[in-house]
């Protein structure tokens, strides 16, 4: 039966011959809102149980329930997690989407597909295997409105089969999933045993794509970054969070506060933090200054429209000095954009954002781990700088999974840079808080509470001089502005330095940053193989640049800078800080459509500029 | 009042944590001569002296304007943060959250709240947050030369001859319905009040909101502003006279019974209102807002301590803080331990 709908199989599809192991990318179309979440978790764990590499990534709406999703689980042997340019194993359960969603794929896939959508007719070179979801759910499910979130699971159980995946895994993998809501576990697990059943039974496997066991899993853990983050910033000591809500930074906060109530109540049955669901972003912000400056290790989390406003509060932290920790998980702007898809557009208006001459710090996690530590480097760097610090995660990094070693404990102390206490003033005698004391352009800054006498300064977004007293003269102002650049200058040397992932004696490099960095490091591999093109990859972790970044430029004839956003707003940035004779050599690979770059993408603008 | 030591030669008057007066002080005024904002000052410095507060245990903060500067000419010694327009609630917010020791006191004014600052006005009344915010109002928009702000009154004439036509915020009615816990109304000129008001809501646990009508000798002060000295002296409806007992003295006068509301404040400190208006409660949240929507209406100033409910959980109470400030916990009570971060990875695995 079920082989008799089969069309023409593509060209590799013949269980005999090729068989594509450890290789693939799976998509599931469903709708959202339908628990399809938990039967792409599954499926998703069962390839990481069997110790294959693997990531997944979902396309989701800015809707509620009832619009188009996908999910894009890529399993490789080599370890490429970027999303894989082509799908190569579609499960369509979506109606709506599942003509367009055929349509689109390279010949050779396969199509697994709820039987009703009659999808075999579309076209001739793809592989289909057309199941009955409904009725092999009625079988296993007698409740008829739970069925729609069974029916999900139903998928994993025939994709277990025709991709060759253990079901003991599969079960494994539910059973977690449900913890210790046992019916709901053996439920699931009887859908999907039904569906494998169904398939074993019914599908002859002709496509090429396998899984088998590997061992490239073991000890690795599977994290979101925006649960990383969180994790990070509890380790970090962090004690006032303040936040509005906004997509995709929410979950952000939401972990830290499952975190925080669990690991950072004290034995007196008290917290020690403040989370603060704040009005909006500018209260957010300001609670953060606010706090920041009477002492707390403070954060906010955001997303872009976030940022726009939190402008006036940012640049009153710079020029003030108060140390803020804002995360920005990037998605597509300008204006609301696309809320639920990844983008690196944030770049540019971070660097400088608010009015008048201000820098600021950014900081570019690539990884769960870096999430995980680079929280920590900016709570201590900004206490440090006294300034603000970004962190510019994007929506692909904090809401997707992503295979990670396991979070290293810190190894640095906190840090709460130059603060004075009552002591340090009785031997003083007094301090200026905004005077170069050091030469590093960082002043001493007291905490209020402190009881000493003279231990109390103005802190104003106004002129001022080192004595933090109000100030319009011209020296006053300029000495100030001086003295900020001379801090912003020093911290070079103290934010994390670039990862030099290859450095031969090629004559083209690469710059990427962020979560490019796992489609540039395909790519790279992409150009050795198919353009006997040899790159050395740079990746750049901080803002300001250390000196790493123009020594790595000087190096090179042609460098390649990976954006993913219009304006190659990285490119830009570099360009700021170079040399003259060296702003010639910048290239750009730009990719904007809010769909995580690829490293096909990367591999042909590359091919192409360099006439390949 | 404790009594000065006897001494042969006059010493300073030192209060009961042996501070004189002039450890209160903060610079000197570069505001208008005349300027209510200027005569605040002063009583916000003489109510930190009477009630002993240590000046180093103040946190002054304040938005933009003419009233968020004056945090620089009063108590020098406590530490002050003079943010952007509109946003000290937040930074008030914050400050409080690092540390909920500090006695926190927010300078503001009728532009920095009403106009640009409402929204996070609103969200600070609504928490409860354990603070004073006194709005030194005047109607207008000094350092921008005049403009009207949101609490300027309909049918309230410019200098320039423009007449308001839009109603005025009542951010007292507005801070009682949201849910700010002390909120009153009082006048620069009215020394006495002031001075008695502050000294309560020095003593109060939970926002207190004093409106405080602070005329504008340089732009608002003329025939047609009801927001002048003369207009405010000939309208101002006092409610109560208000005295105020600390927790360290004794009450020496007492009333006949049904003639003063006392309000027993949480540090055990009193507040005596002897009544003008019959049966007047001002722990009575619906009335207090009647009675001031009604003053609105009949076109009086209606001051005195409108509304206080001493009972309401402040918003770092319902935070559950432990006892230290967050701003001063060590790092092994904010950083988990080896064994909480491989719980947590085992977990993920």
């Amino acid at each position: 039966m079920a082989t008799t709908d089969l069309a023409v199989h593509g060209a590799t599809g013949d269980s005999a011959g090729n068989r594509i192991v450890n290789d693939f990318s799976l998509q599931v179309a469903t709708v959202n809102g339908s628990g399809s979440q938990s039967a792409n978790t599954v499926l998703l764990r069962t390839i990481f149980q069997m110790g294959v590499p693997v990531s997944g990534k979902n396309l989701f709406p800015s809707n509620i329930a009832g619009l188009p999703t996908w999910y894009t689980i890529r399993a490789n042997k080599n370890g490429y997690v970027a999303r894989k340019k082509e799908v190569d194993f579609l499960v369509a359960m979506n109606p709506e989407t599942a003509v367009e969603d055929v349509k689109v794929l390279a010949p050779g896939a396969a199509v697994l597909y709820d039987e009703p959508l009659k999808l075999n007719a579309l076209r001739t070179d793809l592989t289909f295997y057309p199941v009955p979801f409904d009725k092999i759910t009625a079988t296993v499910c007698p409740e008829a409105k739970l069925r729609k979130l069974v029916k999900n699971m139903v998928y994993t159980g025939v994709v277990a089969y025709l991709l060759g995946m253990e079901m003991a895994e599969t079960e494994k993998a539910i059973r977690r999933q449900f913890g210790k809501k046992q019916k709901a576990a053996d439920l699931n697990v009887n859908a999907a045993n039904a569906g494998y059943d169904y398939a074993v039974a019914n599908l002859e496997k002709l496509d090429p794509f396998w899984v088998e066991r590997m061992d490239e899993t073991r000890g690795k853990i599977i994290i979101d970054g925006n649960s990383a983050a969180a994790l990070g910033c509890m380790f970090a000591g962090v004690t006032v969070v303040t936040w509005y809500p906004i997509t995709p930074s929410s979950s952000l906060v939401e972990s830290l506060i499952d975190y925080m109530k669990k690991y950072r109540i004290g034995p007196d049955g008290k917290a020690t933090f403040a989370i603060v669901q704040a009005e909006d972003e500018l209260a957010a912000v300001g609670m953060v200054l606010g706090s920041a400056w009477a002492g707390a290790r403070s954060m906010t989390a955001t997303a872009g429209p976030g940022i726009s406003l939190m402008s006036e509060f940012t640049g009153l932290g710079y020029y003030a000095e108060v140390p803020a920790v804002i995360w920005d998980v990037q998605r597509v702007g300008p204006s609301t954009g696309l809320p639920t898809r990844t983008a690196q557009g944030d770049v540019l208006s971070t660097a400088f954002l608010s009015h008048g001459d201000t820098k600021h710090v950014l900081l570019f996690p690539a990884s769960p781990e870096e999430c995980f530590t680079m929280a920590q480097d900016a709570f201590n760097l900004a206490e440090h700088a006294q300034t603000p610090v970004f962190i510019l995660s994007d929506l692909d990094l904090g809401m997707n999974n992503w295979m990670a070693d396991e979070f290293p404990y810190p190894t640095t102390p906190i840090k709460r840079g130059k603060v004075l206490s009552k002591e340090d003033l009785d031997k003083l005698g007094g301090f200026a808080r905004y005077k170069d004391v050091d030469g590093d352009g960082i002043g001493y800054r007291t905490i209020p509470g402190n009881t000493h006498p003279m231990a109390s300064y103005f802190t104003r977004g106004s002129g001022h001089n080192e004595k933090a007293q109000y100030s319009e003269r011209p020296d006053d102002y300029r000495n100030n502005m001086d003295r900020l650049t001379r801090k912003f200058e020093q911290l070079r040397k103290s934010v994390p330095k670039p990862q030099m992932v290859r450095d031969g004696s090629s004559k083209v490099g690469i710059i990427g940053y962020g979560t490019s960095h796992w489609a540039t490091g395909e790519s790279q591999d992409q150009l050795r193989k198919e353009y006997r093109t040899e790159t050395d990859y740079l990746r750049v972790k901080a803002y300001p640049f250390t000196a790493e970044v123009q020594d790595f430029i000087a190096r090179h004839e042609r460098i390649y800078v990976i954006d993913q956003n219009r304006d190659a707003q990285m490119f830009q940035l570099l360009k700021l800080d170079l040399p003259a004779d060296q702003i010639g050599k910048l290239r750009s690979v730009r990719h904007y459509d809010g769909l995580p770059i690829d490293a096909r993408s990367i591999t042909d603008d590359i091919r192409a500029q360099e006439g390949k | 009042m404790a009594a000065p030591p006897a001494t042969a030669t006059p010493s300073p008057k030192t209060n009961h944590i042996g501070l004189t007066v002039v450890e209160y002080k903060g610079g000197k005024t570069t505001l208008c001569a005349g300027c209510g904002h200027n005569a605040i000052s002063e009583r916000i410095i003489d109510a930190m002296f009477e009630m002993g507060i240590d000046p180093t245990r103040v946190a002054k903060l304040s938005g933009i304007g003419c009233s968020s500067k004056s945090p620089a000419y009063f108590m020098s010694r406590s530490p002050s943060f003079n943010s952007v327009h509109g946003r000290m609630p937040s930074i008030a917010t914050g400050t409080l959250l690092a540390n909920q020791t500090l006695l926190a006191i927010g300078v503001s004014g009728d532009g920095d709240t009403a106009s640009i600052g409402v929204g996070q006005f609103v969200h600070l009344m609504r928490r409860n947050i354990p603070m004073i915010y006194i709005i030194e109002d005047n109607g207008v928009y000094g350092l921008t030369k005049g403009q009207f702000s949101a609490t300027a009154d309909l049918g309230s004439k410019l200098k320039t001859g423009v007449i308001n036509d839009l109603p005025p915020i009542d951010t007292c009615a507005l801070a009682i319905q949201l849910g700010a816990t002390f909120v009153g109304r009082s006048f620069s000129g009215d020394k006495k009040q002031l001075l008695n008001m502050l000294k309560a809501a020095i003593a109060h646990k939970g926002t207190v909101m004093l409106d405080v009508i602070s005329p504008c000798v340089t732009f608002n002060d003329h025939d047609g502003s009801t927001k002048s000295y003369k207009f405010t002296k000939d309208h101002e409806e006092p409610l109560h006279d208000i005295t105020f007992v600390p927790s360290f003295e004794e009450i020496d006068v007492e009333y006949a019974e049904g003639e003063t509301v006392d309000v027993t404040m949480h540090d055990g400190s009193r507040l005596r209102l002897r009544k003008l208006e019959e049966d007047y409660d001002p722990t009575n949240r619906i009335e207090a807002i009647r009675r001031v929507n009604q003053a609105q209406e009949d076109g009086e100033i209606l001051t005195g301590v409108f509304y206080v409910n001493t009972k309401a959980p402040t918003f770092t109470d319902l935070l559950n803080l432990t006892d230290e400030p967050l701003a001063t916990l060590p790092e092994e009570r904010v950083r988990p331990s080896r064994e909480v971060l491989k719980e947590c990875m085992e977990r993920l695995k």
